[in-house]
This record gives structure tokens, C-alpha cells and sequence, in this order.
């Protein structure tokens, strides 16, 4: 599967996140299936309510909102992102250990270095994870 | 009766309170969830007394968080 993602929204994830720095940023990823894969239709920043460089969680009330919205667009929520400040665009163990929605791509941007690393993943009971390949459009 | 999950409609033999509703939609972390009934999010400590009646609109979705931890 590839993920498809248009270079204005990596621009729109990478300023939020940069905005945030030196916390995490985190937010909602929707997107529409193609023939090959997921093509990325918005992001959606969200507040991150631990306002932490270490940590992040977000709003239920703010996801709610934008699952509908996604949801009259036509769109799915395919998954989440958030930055990594200081550290690789891995999972984290904690992010393992969070990560209850299996159906959900885990989009993981790292700001530790000048030239900013997005990588996406699919993680499994929690353990198992798997790198998606991620093309900028 | 009918309800709506997200988003999507639901049909059921019978009312069910939130937390049988949540096994029934196949939701293996019922813990790690949030629930929104008809616009307002439910405090989980009330998913097993909440019942869930004909024509009303529940919203759940996964805790989501993490975090890098631990600064290499």
C-alpha cells in the first residue's frame, strides 16, 4: 500500500508541528482509497492537551468534531500524526503501547534533525509495527 | 429499533446500555474509548448504566495518544 500525500498538506503538518515545537504537536489525517492505496484529502491540527515534548493526547471533543466533519466530506479518518522533537520518526514505546486503533496509520514527523523526517506506520496489538511507504504529491 | 453509529445506522432487538453496545460493535478496549450519545461525551464510569434508546446517535472513537517518551 502507498500513502499518497499532497505537498501542501505535508506543509500544513509540518507548520503546525514546527509551530509547537518544542512540544508536541499532534493531529487527525483524512484521506479517500485509491486504486493502490490512500490518498491523503486533509490534515487537522489538534490541541495537544498534555502540551508536552514528550507526550501527547488529544481532545475527544475536537476528534468528534472533526470525525464528522471528515464524514461529510465523504472522507475517512485514516489516522493521527504527531511530531517527535527530539527523537526519530519511530514508534515510541509509549506510542506502542497507545496505539488501541488498528485500522488507524500512525503518520510520526521528527524534528530532531534541520531537515524534518515524516514517516508513516500501521502498529499491531500494540507490538507490531510496520512501515508505510509515504509519497509526497 | 434504530440508532446510529457512527454515523452509520444500527439496528437493534432490543435497548442496550453503552458498554453492551460497545461489545457488540466489536470494540476489543471498551476502556480505551471515548463516547459521545446524541452530542454529549459520556464520563465511561456511566458506559454500563447508560442505556442506549431508539433514535439516538452514538459517536465512539479510540483514546488517541503517545508520545516520544524518553529523549534519546
Amino acid at each position: 500500500m502507498i500513502i499518497k500525500l499532497p505537498k501542501e498538506l505535508y506543509q500544513k503538518l509540518l507548520k503546525h508541528t514546527q509551530a509547537e515545537f518544542p512540544n508536541e504537536g499532534c493531529g487527525l489525517v483524512a484521506g479517500a482509497k485509491t486504486g493502490d492505496g490512500i490518498e491523503v484529502k486533509d490534515v487537522y491540527t489538534m490541541t495537544n492537551l498534555d502540551a508536552s515534548a514528550e507526550h501527547f493526547t488529544m481532545d475527544p471533543k475536537e476528534q468528534f468534531a472533526v470525525v464528522k466533519e471528515v464524514r461529510n466530506k465523504g472522507y475517512d479518518l485514516i489516522g493521527n500524526y504527531h511530531s517527535h522533537p527530539f527523537t526519530p520518526s519511530r514508534p515510541s514505546e509509549e506510542d506502542k503501547r497507545l496505539a488501541y486503533d488498528e485500522d488507524a496509520i500512525y503518520f510520526i514527523l521528527s524534528l530532531k534533525d534541520e531537515e524534518p523526517v515524516l514517516k508513516a506506520f500501521s502498529i499491531k496489538k500494540q507490538k507490531d509495527v510496520t512501515q508505510i511507504e509515504l509519497e509526497l504529491i | 429499533m434504530k440508532i446510529k453509529v457512527n454515523g452509520e445506522a444500527v439496528e437493534l432487538e432490543k435497548e442496550l446500555t453503552v458498554s453492551e453496545l460497545l461489545v457488540k460493535q466489536d470494540v476489543d478496549m471498551p476502556d480505551m474509548v471515548s463516547v459521545e450519545l446524541n452530542g454529549e461525551i459520556l464520563d465511561r464510569d456511566t458506559f454500563s448504566d447508560t442505556v442506549v434508546k431508539d433514535g439516538d446517535q452514538v459517536e465512539f472513537l479510540y483514546f488517541m495518544g503517545g508520545g516520544a517518551s524518553v529523549r534519546f
